[in-house]
């Protein structure tokens, strides 16, 4: 091969480097290990976690995986697929991102969802910047204070950076305040205002008036939603939302330490030339048959450049799979039975808790799977004795509240368990 | 591959299911949510069995190319084998069940993974410091500037608004700094496909944050001015931004933090052997040189005493770029790469990636133009057939013709019509996880397409011919969206 190529060595082909940038020494790394040296090294350090009962939520929820969802997301020609730039020999990626933006658009009643986004808080950062790109001139976002301290956190990093003002809209008994949102208008610089469907205290809000008042000050009106949870509730169309976005993660993801999940964005047909991201449409080979492309490409950065929608040029697309097989298992019966047994555990430990005596109701307003109570007892002594008795919960909200989360998964005998755990505080 | 025409939606029948679920914890319950908060109809999503639901995603998958099924010559992609230990790893119950805000005292094998990861990809790269919160390339070179944006805002130095980036450069680079609140200035190749320093010069002042580099480019070459461009940059005040997604040939040959580069990106999917999953999920760390370590975003490890610690905040951070810390699944993976390869076959990588492509180069520059003949690192690019086969009076075949013909030869296709210097660009990228067999029948097939171009293009304007489908009516599908299920039946 160096003959063909014409050169005597390895090196030589890296003669038009400047010798002083050649890198003379040895990378401090281990030597290489045979597949049993590192499957033993990770199993040490798998050993040095400690796998809890997962009674926490705050925006990851431990809901149940079947088992057919890593089975078929683990098949190689979907794992070690590059995005679909030949569409020719990539129908089973196309064919399943339109499946996942028909079922995101089951989900929240949208007219367009894209292949999906990175995670829910950077989906909220790129519907902050749909919202200023839709707006002329204003440059305005409001954020309910409601809304998971990461999903805050995230957009107003992208904003500092994009140049967008970020104003917090507060909330009254535990939900965003329609009355904030009215005033906060008022500046008429507001291009657009994120609020969640469910909050970070747990509660279902009810956004009743928020459409009418945000469209009448010409503003996008974005909701951050929990995709598990829209197979019951109201959907963010249902609202009124020109944009619904979240994380696929309460889909069966498992939570991995915060990572790979998957963001979802989706709009009604009136923005859909403004939403960032692939996109999936139908159409038909040369033969007339049914086929599925990358679509409305002109959005995007390898045409479009500094002009483009955003600068995502990828999707989290295996992720989108995951999704799409989940949902599919589950269909609308399973989704409800989610639904309804995540409300019945959590619903249990809210009211076992309460009769422990060591908490106090916050708010009294319908919350789904998660809940806060105020502690009457020291909090790092109560998360310490979840910890000693193998459970994750009670995590301290910026109010001092602490806030707990009941999936399907948790059984009677685990609720009980760590009720009888509280008692001890 | 055959083609398959079903949707999992029109395998529904109402009442079949596919699920099952642990008993509810208080059968008694009442679901009690106020109605006025309820969807009004359940969403329309497929009701199946589960061997439905197997078979429709089996049947998918067989519509589809991986690096699995075949060689990817994918420029700019790096598609490089997926070693299979890597996904035993990240599937792991202690990994895949670990809350993001759990203690850091129940996840100290967790925080030793980033530890050691910053310090690995700091010892190949010969940056200081590495975030891993990026879930991507494109998410990475945002978080890059925003640390380039912190780096100036600290110093009170507001004017630096503009960024460089050459022509030849990854779309992702200017629609990145648009995101970051950037401008952007573009400096021009010269005829060798480099940035050309006269060009660069009058660009540079008061007003510019840095110049985002690849190198190798994205034609394959080695920017071999960079220490000159380094030091013009750096003595007008500006940083040098490094996109990784072309880091694969410098493995074990160059490190960018020697180049003089003060930010980079690495693309743990490409480099790192991380699989790609279809477009997702990738990982794009960022490294930083000393000087810039406070301005990597939160949150992030620290080791103390042999005992790892996430910082929550941090007052000169650029802040938080992603929901928790990044795609610890991914990240597992490549750590399990870098284990497995160690320092000295890591060290080999580059070299063997880019003897593989210099070797395609030359075997095929009788039957394609190279514009640019010099010796390549990772990837090269051809503008095109040298006999189209117009002379046969018929259309003449172009690079899209070559890339779907491939596809009957069983290999994905090169990157086609990027960068877009040339009209005709075919960008082969072979990484150094093929063998020279595979490296010759890919070669013996360009050779025949080739011919067929000569003597009948029309072969070629037909192709893939073997595919599932045809070329698609690409046309249709943006004039008339239908983006839905939902969209087809109304």
């Amino acid at each position: 091969m160096l003959e063909r190529v014409g050169v005597k060595s390895l090196d030589d082909l890296y003669a038009d480097v400047p010798a002083g940038f050649i890198y003379k020494g040895e990378y401090d790394l281990p030597d290489a290990l045979s597949e049993q040296e590192v499957r033993d090294w990770f199993e040490g350090l798998a050993a040095r976690n400690t796998r809890l009962k997962v009674f926490a939520g705050a925006g990851a929820y431990d809901h149940y995986t079947p088992s057919v969802v890593p089975y078929i997301i683990s098949r190689s020609e979907f794992l070690t697929a590059y995005t679909p730039y030949q569409c020719e020999i990539s129908q089973g990626t196309l064919r399943y991102i339109f499946e996942f933006q028909s079922m995101i658009c089951a989900l929240t009643g949208m007219d367009v969802s894209n292949a999906s986004m990175y995670d829910g808080p950077t989906a909220a950062a790129e519907a902050m910047r749909m919202a200023v790109a839709s707006a002329r001139k204003k440059n305005t976002v409001l954020l309910s204070s409601t809304l998971l301290p990461n999903v805050v956190k995230t957009v107003e990093t992208y904003a500092k950076y994009f140049g967008t003002n970020i104003v917090m809209i507060g909330s009254e008994n535990g939900q965003t305040s329609l009355e904030a949102l009215r005033r906060a208008m008022e500046c008429g610089d507001v291009a657009g205002a994120i609020v969640p469907g469910i909050n970070r205290f747990g509660i279902v809000e009810d956004l009743t008036g928020f459409a009418e008042t945000l469209h009448e000050g010409k503003a996008l009106f974005v909701e951050y939603c929990d995709p598990s949870a829209l197979a019951v509730l109201k959907t963010p169309a249902e609202w009124g939302a020109d944009v619904a976005v979240g994380d696929g993660q309460p889909l069966g993801i498992p939570l991995c330490f915060g990572g790979p999940y998957v963001g979802f964005m989706a709009c009604t047909k009136d923005h859909m030339r403004k939403l960032p991201g692939r996109i999936v449409g139908e159409t038909v080979d040369g033969q007339g048959r049914r086929a599925f492309v990358l679509t409305l490409q002109a959005r995007e950065q390898h045409i479009r450049r500094e002009k483009a929608t955003s600068n995502i040029c990828s999707n989290e697309s295996l992720m989108a799979l995951f999704v799409t097989v989940y949902l599919s298992l589950m269909g609308p019966e399973g989704m409800k039975e989610v639904n309804e047994k995540s409300y019945a555990g959590a619903h249990l430990l809210h009211d076992e808790l309460l009769k422990t005596g060591k908490f106090e109701e916050v708010f009294d307003k319908p919350f789904l799977k998660e809940f806060v109570l105020k502690p009457l007892v020291d909090v790092k002594a109560l998360q310490a004795k979840l910890y000693e008795r193998g459970f994750f919960g009670a995590l301290e909200t910026e109010e001092g509240y602490v806030s707990f989360c009941v999936t399907e998964k948790r059984t009677r005998a685990e609720i009980e368990a760590l009720v009888a755990a509280v008692k001890e505080v | 591959m055959k083609y398959y025409d079903r949707l999992i939606f029109e395998l529904s029948k109402s009442g079949r299911r596919a699920y099952t679920l642990p008993a509810s914890a208080d059968p008694a319950s009442r679901f009690a949510i106020p109605a006025g908060l309820l969807r009004a109809e359940a969403p329309a999503l497929p009701e199946v069995s589960e061997v439905d639901v197997v078979r429709h995603y089996t049947n998918l998958s067989q519509m589809n190319f991986g690096v699995d099924t075949g060689f990817y010559p994918l420029g700019s992609c790096t598609m490089k084998y997926n070693p299979k230990i890597n996904e035993e790893i990240a599937a792991m119950p202690a990994f895949q069940g670990i809350h993001p805000l759990q203690d850091e005292s129940t996840v100290q094998g967790v925080l030793e993974v980033y530890y050691q990861m910053d310090k690995a990809l700091s010892a190949i790269t010969g940056m200081k410091h590495f975030t891993l919160n990026p879930c991507a390339g494109a998410h990475g070179e945002l978080t890059g500037l925003m640390v380039m944006r912190s780096y100036h805002a600290s110093r009170g130095d507001f004017a630096r608004t503009k960024v460089i980036v050459p022509d030849s450069a990854h779309g992702t680079n200017p629609a990145s700094a648009a995101v970051c609140g950037l401008s952007i200035v573009e400096v021009k190749s010269n005829a060798s496909g480099l940035v050309d320093v006269e060009d660069l010069k009058p660009l540079l002042g008061p007003d510019i944050a840095g110049i985002m580099m690849t190198n190798p480019n994205t034609l394959g070459l080695f920017e071999k001015d960079i220490r000159e461009i380094a030091s013009l940059v750096h003595d007008c005040g500006g940083l040098l931004y490094y996109d990784g997604a072309n880091m694969n040939p410098l493995l074990g040959v160059v490190r960018p933090g020697d180049m003089g580069f003060d930010i980079m990106h690495l693309n743990l999917h490409k480099t790192f052997s991380t699989p790609h999953g279809g477009g997702g999920p990738g990982s794009g760390p960022v490294g930083v040189a000393d000087r810039l370590a406070e301005f990597l975003p939160t949150p992030k490890v620290v080791e103390e005493n042999g005992r790892y610690r996430i910082v929550g905040d941090a007052p000169l951070s650029a802040g938080q770029v992603s929901g928790y810390m990044g795609n610890f699944g991914v990240i597992l993976r490549a750590y399990a790469y870098i284990l497995m390869l160690g320092k000295q076959h890591l060290a080999l990588a580059g070299k063997l990636a880019t003897l593989g492509a210099n070797y395609i180069k030359e075997s095929l520059k009788d039957a394609y133009k190279l514009p640019i003949p010099s010796v390549c690192k990772h990837e090269f690019v051809f503008d095109g057939l040298i006999d189209d086969g117009s002379a046969t009076g018929k259309p003449g075949a172009t690079t899209l013709d070559v890339a779907k013909r491939l596809l009957d030869f069983g290999f994905h296709a090169p990157t086609i019509y990027f960068p877009l210097l040339f009209h005709q660009a075919l960008m082969i990228e072979p990484t150094e996880t093929e063998s020279k067999e595979t490296l010759d029948a890919f070669i013996d097939v360009m050779h025949e397409i080739a011919r067929e171009a000569a003597e009948d293009p029309d072969i070629l304007h037909g192709a893939p011919h073997n595919a599932p489908i045809s070329r698609p009516d690409e046309t249709m599908a943006a004039r008339r969206p239908v983006l839905k299920y939902q969209d087809e039946l109304s």
